[in-house]
């Protein structure tokens, strides 16, 4: 009998693993189970093109939502898993059903962080994660006079930005000292600060949110900062990160540490249990360290890895993650992962709205933001992946493309 | 139905129906197609890379600066590559036929 694969999630690492099993010649039976909706559909245009209102639901989804019965993978949708039971070989569903599995694929994602403060559930304060998220924000926004976006970082940005777009003036409320603190360099940061406040955003860095203030129709009406400051807001978009949904891996005993803890081929230490996405702790063997990543690239890799581990042709993962981004007229694309210590080298022109910045750690090239710098994208990924030394001089010269180094 | 042919990584060569209204990339990944697509189609990846038979290369609209600069930074543009999220389907386009690209 073929294994019975029970995939707990179904975003993108899940839906992904579901139809790479599929793909790739599996045949027994595939249950696909999550807590939202909707079939699996991308995130990253939540926050951009479908907040905007340029595409609607069906433009996001992985596949048809007929794929997965024409497949014959049991999608079982609004549904939470609640237990698992190793031993046993089962996870308990919300509803009190067990489940039983072959084989476990742990794909839960992430949840957002929350800002726990006084007034910090008011009506009118809403998180962006999922698609049921950004439809209650559009729904507000049609009544909205003022909006905060609490955190600037990609989230908070690419809102600011499409709400701009929309017609408002957003303020983003930053407590670092630049924006986007985790993926770039101070002078990168700051060039996205200028171009914000050129469109009317209102950025505030340095300053916490230690409230918000109810109006008279209990709706909130102001945030409240650490200088005491009161900024009024009927629309407030949370955007402060998000942490690992981990805690059913680690209620069944398994390892956790800043993740779900798997090995390159995304095994976790029970051999019928592995996991994928942006839940897991994984090593990867390019950058010699385990991280937990946050990236769509990421979900989709690790989903493939699980499904050829689970059909028994395991191949490792390793890839240097890469992100996007949109913000107004600018595309930005990273590959790799910045430290504050590492030498910043810029190509091309700021003023232009097109450069790219290379990160050089002890001269090996770790990391690039490309700001409309499309061609360094892909050249750079692979001389980071090939730890590529290049001379900073000639990195610097836009007129020298980065396909040309070795 | 309007058709697109398709060709893929080891050489088969598949008619299949496509839908008005989606990009080529979204026909080919609905078909199963090993196109990764991970931006989902808004040209911040180049990982639907394709490349377009001569005779509908040139009746496509031309590359976006963007399309083009992206599919330059890749080590297996040719002439007629495209990035297939950047083809919108269209009935004109019945029987467009196209090759998939080597991943980068």
């Amino acid at each position: 009998m073929p294994d019975r694969i029970v995939i707990v999630g179904a975003g993108q690492a899940g839906g992904q693993t579901a139809v790479s099993l599929r793909l790739m010649g599996h045949k027994g039976p595939i249950v696909l189970i999550g807590d939202e909706a909707h079939v699996p559909y991308e995130r990253p245009p939540l926050s951009k093109a479908f907040l905007a209102g340029d595409v609607g639901h069906e433009r996001l989804y992985l596949k048809k939502p007929n794929y997965y019965g024409d497949h014959d993978i049991e999608l079982r949708l609004n549904t939470r898993v609640t237990a698992i039971d190793r031993a046993a070989k089962t996870v308990t569903l919300g509803s009190g059903e067990n489940l039983t599995y072959d084989k476990l694929v742990l794909a839960m994602g992430s949840r957002v962080r929350r800002l726990d403060v006084p007034g910090g559930d008011l009506p009118g304060i809403h998180y962006l994660r999922t698609l049921a998220d950004v439809e209650e924000i559009k729904a507000s926004l049609k009544q909205s006079a003022r909006a905060a976006i609490v955190g600037g970082g990609y989230i908070g940005l690419e809102v600011a930005a499409v709400l701009t777009k929309l017609g408002a003036s957003p303020v983003v409320i930053e407590v670092m000292d630049q924006v986007m603190a985790r993926a770039m360099a101070p002078k990168v940061a700051s060039f996205f600060e200028q171009v914000h406040r050129s469109h009317g955003v209102d950025i505030r860095l340095k300053t916490g949110v230690t409230g918000f203030e109810a109006g008279s129709d209990g709706r909130v009406a102001a945030a409240i900062t650490n200088s005491g400051e009161k900024i009024p807001a009927d629309l407030v978009i949370i955007g402060i990160g998000i942490l690992p949904e981990a805690e059913l891996a680690a209620e069944a005993g398994l390892t956790v540490e800043n993740g779900i803890a798997v090995d390159e081929y995304g095994r976790t230490e029970d051999p019928s249990v592995f996991a994928a996405g942006d839940c897991t702790n994984h090593p990867n063997a390019l950058l010699d360290r385990r991280l937990r990543l946050e990236s769509v690239q990421n979900a989709v890799s690790q989903g493939k890895t699980v499904a050829t581990a689970i059909i028994g042709k395991p191949a490792p993962y390793a890839e240097v993650p890469w992100f996007w981004s949109d913000q107004f007229d600018l595309k930005l694309q990273i590959v790799g992962l910045s430290d504050p210590t590492d030498e910043v080298v810029i190509r091309g022109s700021v003023e232009e709205c097109k450069f790219s910045a290379c990160y050089l750690r002890n001269g090996i090239f770790v990391a690039i933001n490309c700001i409309n710098t499309l061609r360094d994208f892909n050249a750079a990924k692979k001389l980071i992946a090939a730890h590529a030394r290049p001379d900073p001089v000639t990195l610097a010269d836009p007129d020298i493309a980065l396909k040309e180094f070795e | 139905m309007s058709k697109i042919i398709v060709t893929d990584r080891e050489g088969v060569t598949t008619t299949i129906e496509g839908d008005t209204g989606l990009s080529v990339m979204e026909n080919l990944r609905d078909n199963d197609f090993p196109i990764a697509a991970i931006c989902g189609g808004c040209c911040s990846c180049a990982t639907c890379h394709v490349y377009v038979e001569e005779s509908w290369f040139v009746k496509l609209p031309e590359r976006s600066e963007d399309e083009g600069e992206l599919l330059d930074g890749s080590g297996h543009m040719q002439p007629t590559s495209r990035l297939s999220c950047q083809i919108e389907f269209t009935d004109e386009l019945d029987g467009l036929a196209l090759t998939i690209a080597p991943e980068d």
